[in-house]
C-alpha cells in the first residue's frame, strides 16, 4: 500500500481506538490488531504526531504501583475521524468508477 | 533477554537522540513490556514480543531527520565557559571552513552521482527522439534520393530507436539503484552519528 495512504489510515485507526474512552499503548495495539498490524515503534511515532497536532492528550496515572500513560481524544481528533469518513465516501465512488466492469 | 538488558541496548543505540526523547521512548517500551507481563507473559517472552532492539533502533534512525541528529551532536553537553567561547570564536576561520568544505564535498558527490543518472537519461531520450524523427526523414530520402541512401537512413533510425528502447529499463534500474544508494548512505551517516556517542559512553 502507498506509504502516505497507510500513514493516514493508521492515524485514524489509533484515533478510533481512543474514540469512546481513554486508552493506553498496549491496549491500542491489541484493539487495532484484528484490522491492522501495528508495531510499538510505529505506534509511538503516531501518538507523538497526534499529540503535536493536538488531536489527543496524554496523562500519566498510577497503575499497579507504576506509571502508565493514558491517551484521550480531543475535538480536533474527533474532527479528523469525521473528515476521514467524508473522504472515504469520495474514495469509494472513485473506486466504483475504477473497478467497474466494461 | 530481560527487560533491563533490552532497555540498556535501546538506550545505547539511541544515545545520539536528545536525552529527553530517549527517556520518553524507553518509558514507552518499558510500559509495553510490563503490560504484557501483567497479562501473564514471562519477562523474556514480553521482551521477545516487542522485537529485536536492533530492528527498533534501525527504524528510529530511519525516521529521524539527519539535521536533528547533527544538531544533537554539535550541541554542547554543558554550558560553555568563557574560554571555550573565545577558543571557538578564534578557531572559527578554521573550523567553519572545514565544516563548509565537508558539506561542499558531500553535496558535490551527490550532484555527481545524479548527474551521471541525468546524462544516461539524456542519452536515452536523444536516441529515442533521433530514431523517431529519422524514420519519416528516411522515407522522404528513399523517395527523393533513391533506395540506397534512403535504406541507410531508415536503418540508422531503427538502430537509434531500438537502442533508445533497450536503454530505457537500464536507465530506470540505475535511477532506482542510485535512489537506494543515497538512502543507504544517509542511513549510514545517521547510524554513525548515533554510534560515535555510544563509543564515548563505552569509554567512560
Amino acid at each position: 500500500m502507498d506509504i502516505q495512504l497507510k500513514r493516514g489510515l493508521l492515524d485514524v485507526c489509533v484515533l478510533a481506538a481512543i474514540k469512546n474512552e481513554e486508552s493506553y499503548g498496549y491496549k491500542i495495539i491489541k484493539d487495532v490488531k484484528p484490522y491492522v498490524e501495528l508495531s510499538e515503534s510505529t505506534l509511538y511515532t503516531i501518538l507523538k504526531r497526534l499529540e503535536t497536532a493536538e488531536m489527543l492528550t496524554v496523562r500519566s496515572a498510577e497503575h499497579e504501583g507504576r506509571l502508565r500513560k493514558y491517551y484521550s481524544i480531543t475535538d480536533a481528533g474527533l474532527g479528523r475521524i469525521d473528515e476521514f469518513k467524508e473522504d472515504w465516501k469520495e474514495i469509494e465512488s472513485i473506486y466504483q468508477f475504477v473497478a467497474r466492469e466494461c | 533477554m530481560n527487560k533491563q538488558e533490552f532497555l540498556t541496548r535501546l538506550r545505547n543505540g539511541l544515545s545520539g537522540l536528545p536525552q529527553e526523547e530517549v527517556e520518553e521512548r524507553l518509558g514507552f517500551y518499558c510500559e509495553m513490556i510490563e503490560d504484557r507481563m501483567e497479562e501473564g507473559l514471562s519477562e523474556e517472552e514480553a521482551v521477545e514480543a516487542i522485537g529485536p532492539a536492533e530492528t527498533i533502533i534501525s527504524q528510529i534512525i530511519g525516521g529521524t531527520p539527519l539535521v536533528k541528529l547533527v544538531k544533537e551532536r554539535v550541541k554542547p553537553k554543558h554550558k560553555l565557559k568563557a574560554w571555550e567561547i573565545t577558543l571557538l570564536a578564534l578557531g572559527s576561520p578554521l573550523w567553519i571552513s572545514l565544516v563548509l568544505a565537508f558539506i561542499c564535498i558531500a553535496l558535490s558527490l551527490y550532484i555527481v552521482l545524479w548527474s551521471c543518472v541525468a546524462a544516461l537519461w539524456a542519452a536515452d531520450l536523444s536516441l529515442a527522439i533521433s530514431g523517431a524523427v529519422s524514420i519519416p526523414v528516411g522515407i522522404i530520402t528513399y523517395v527523393i534520393e533513391g533506395s540506397i541512401p534512403g535504406s541507410a537512413m531508415i536503418a540508422c533510425a531503427l538502430i537509434s530507436a531500438g537502442l533508445g528502447i533497450l536503454m530505457f529499463p537500464g536507465c530506470k534500474a540505475v535511477s532506482k539503484g542510485t535512489l537506494r544508494l543515497t538512502g543507504k548512505i544517509t542511513h549510514w551517516i545517521k547510524s554513525l552519528l548515533m554510534r560515535k556517542e555510544n563509543d564515548n559512553n563505552a569509554d567512560k
